[in-house]
């Protein structure tokens, strides 16, 4: 029996072996291409603020003289704005998607929670910013605090959060589930000692995405009516505070009248990059610890 | 085939079956997926301290039906049952019988060997565990006496605290039924616990069933008619979701009733 014709099979050998050398070569044009424009902007920033990045910069409060200004202000609001979002995008984000994935059974009702997830993801930030100035800042009548900011941008980043979540729960085998049910667990048991375990890598992985997003978000916190030019010191959640991208935003505003704002800027990029490559770079290590320990 | 059944440990046929009680007792029972009918009018009994063995070819609803019996299988929304099904004069549908209850009597082992990603200890401490047992020690002894149960301490009693991804197939499978007998059920289920395992690990699962059967009742479901014949004591021949046949293994095996039965044991189909 021969129903290939062994000729015509070895004829299109070397176009079969081209086209993957073709597309091989597209993939990493691609590749490189991000890497590039990556390079070129940090080359840029950096040449900008060469000179402005010092221990000056990083400890002193925002002033009008752009010789004397630094950023501690902008640094702790983030730190504070994290602190708060980090942990209720956690408990509030794990919490829902465990409810859509574990309790509520497949149909209409998940569908319906799904899908609205997903459009929440899909909301442009000035609109949450939008909604927080309506909700925390006047109704409840926070103010433009800190509060007000991580309550706005646990909104924002949650719908990434549960997305994330509810992939991280699917993945968990469902052997592991039967092998814990089997043995007479309650659902809370199984999800407890089994998928949580199992999931908490990716749901990390998740966490880290949706906090680079909210660490460099600016616009619903200029939504929120967030100072640039703030003196003290944020101590507690109901104290006013700043961000880094705000206060990048600010100095790229006014660079018009003075050039070396553009170099503040500049080195306040830095700043935030560096702060949000330590954040993943934790998270990087934390996930890889909880990943070795299973 | 009077060969196979030569073989087997042929001393519980001395005593007339009915002195057995019961633990299953399957009447009627039907089951769907859907519009799709996989379990036809079942009516099985399980006894006491004997092995049964589900044969039938792939599909038949082996499976489905040891699923049933520890309401695993109503994991899928889509399942439909109907007819009675009691464990020791309890019905197993009742509301006043949480599945909790019945699976911690009911024990499972899976076609494919299932550890947690945990250690050895903490797989064999996980059922001990969810019911509430903290005393350190207790479980200690516990964690032995499974392990022991299920042969495989020797194996790895200096490895306890390794990650149990780290065992064989064979070992991990062993690891399943020690966690499972941790639990101290009275019932375990077996679907297939050696397709996935080497003859030698499968000799070492077989003699384990033959040594489990004094103190437990075991059901088990193989695709090989000479483990059926070597470790049970009788043996239910399903087809497209109905039992054909439920009798001693030893009549199964020499002398079956139906002419299917027949034809699937000496491999004619299936
Ligand atoms: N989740 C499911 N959804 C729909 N149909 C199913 C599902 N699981 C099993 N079935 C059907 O039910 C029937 C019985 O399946 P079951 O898994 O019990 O067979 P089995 O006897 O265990 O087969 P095997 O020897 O291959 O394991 C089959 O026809 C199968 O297609
Ligand atoms: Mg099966």
């Amino acid at each position: 029996m021969q129903m290939m014709d062994q000729e015509a099979v070895a004829k299109s050998l070397p176009r079969r072996i081209a086209i993957n050398k073709i597309v091989r070569g597209l993939f990493l044009g691609s590749t490189l291409f991000g890497l590039v424009v990556l390079a070129v902007l940090l080359y840029d920033v950096i040449s900008d603020s060469w000179g402005w990045l010092n221990w000056n910069f990083l400890t002193s409060v925002v002033s009008f003289d752009a010789a004397e200004a630094g950023v501690i202000g902008a640094i702790t609001g983030t730190f504070w704005l994290m602190m708060i979002t980090g942990p209720l995008t956690m408990i509030i984000g794990v919490a829902t998607a465990v409810f859509i994935e574990e309790y509520v059974k497949e149909g209409r009702v998940r569908t319906f929670f799904e899908t609205n997830i997903s459009n929440l993801a899909g909301v442009p930030s000035i609109v949450f910013g939008l909604l927080g100035l309506t909700v925390f800042v006047r109704i409840l009548g926070l103010g433009s605090v800190v509060l007000a900011g991580a309550l706005t941008m646990s909104l924002l980043v949650l719908p990434i959060v549960i997305v994330s979540a509810q992939e991280a729960l699917r993945a968990v085998p469902s052997y592991l589930r039967e092998a814990s049910y089997g043995m007479g667990a309650t659902r809370w048991q199984m999800i407890r000692s089994v998928v949580l375990p199992a999931a908490l890598p990716s749901i990390l992985t998740g966490m880290i995405l949706s906090m680079s997003r909210a660490i460099g978000e600016t616009a619903p916190l200029i939504a929120l009516g967030i100072p640039a030019l703030l003196i003290p010191l944020p101590s507690s959640m109901f104290d006013s505070f700043t961000v880094l991208p705000v206060q990048i935003y600010y100095w790229t505003i006014d660079a018009a009248l003075n050039d070396d704002l553009a170099a503040l800027a500049a080195a306040t990029i830095i700043v935030l990059l560096v702060m949000m490559f330590i954040l993943n770079a934790t998270a990087i290590l934390v996930r890889n610890k909880f990943q070795k320990r299973l | 085939m009077t060969e196979l059944s030569m073989k087997k440990n042929v001393s519980i046929q001395e005593q007339p079956e009915e002195e057995r009680e019961s633990v299953f007792e399957a009447q009627g029972v039907n089951l769907w997926y859907g519009q799709t009918q996989a379990l036809h009018n079942i009516h099985l009994k399980q006894r006491e301290q004997e092995v049964t063995a589900v044969i039938g070819p792939s599909g038949c609803g082996k499976s489905t039906y040891l699923k049933t019996l520890n309401r695993m299988v109503e994991m899928n929304p889509e399942v439909r049952i109907s007819g009675n099904i009691s464990y020791r004069g309890r019905n197993i549908f009742s509301r006043r019988f949480p599945v909790e209850e019945l699976r911690t009597r009911v024990g499972m082992v899976f076609q494919k060997p299932n550890p947690f990603p945990k250690s050895v200890f903490e797989n064999v401490a996980y059922g001990p565990k969810i019911h509430g047992i903290r005393d350190k020690q207790l479980l200690e002894q516990i964690v032995e006496e499974s392990l022991k149960g299920a042969a495989i301490w020797e194996e790895v009693k200096d490895r306890l605290h390794e990650n149990a991804f780290g065992l064989s197939g064979g070992q991990q499978q062993r690891l399943c039924i020690a966690r499972c007998l941790a639990v101290e059920p009275d019932v375990i289920l077996m679907d297939e616990p050696t397709s996935a395992l080497d003859p030698k690990s499968t000799m070492k699962v077989e003699e384990l069933v033959r040594e489990l059967k004094e103190t437990y009742s075991i059901m088990i479901v193989t695709h090989n008619m000479q483990q059926a014949a070597r470790i049970s004591d009788r043996t239910a021949f399903f087809l497209n979701g109905e039992v054909v046949e439920c009798d001693t293994t030893d009549r199964i095996f020499s002398n079956p009733s139906d002419d299917r039965t027949e034809d699937y044991i000496t491999g004619r189909f299936g």
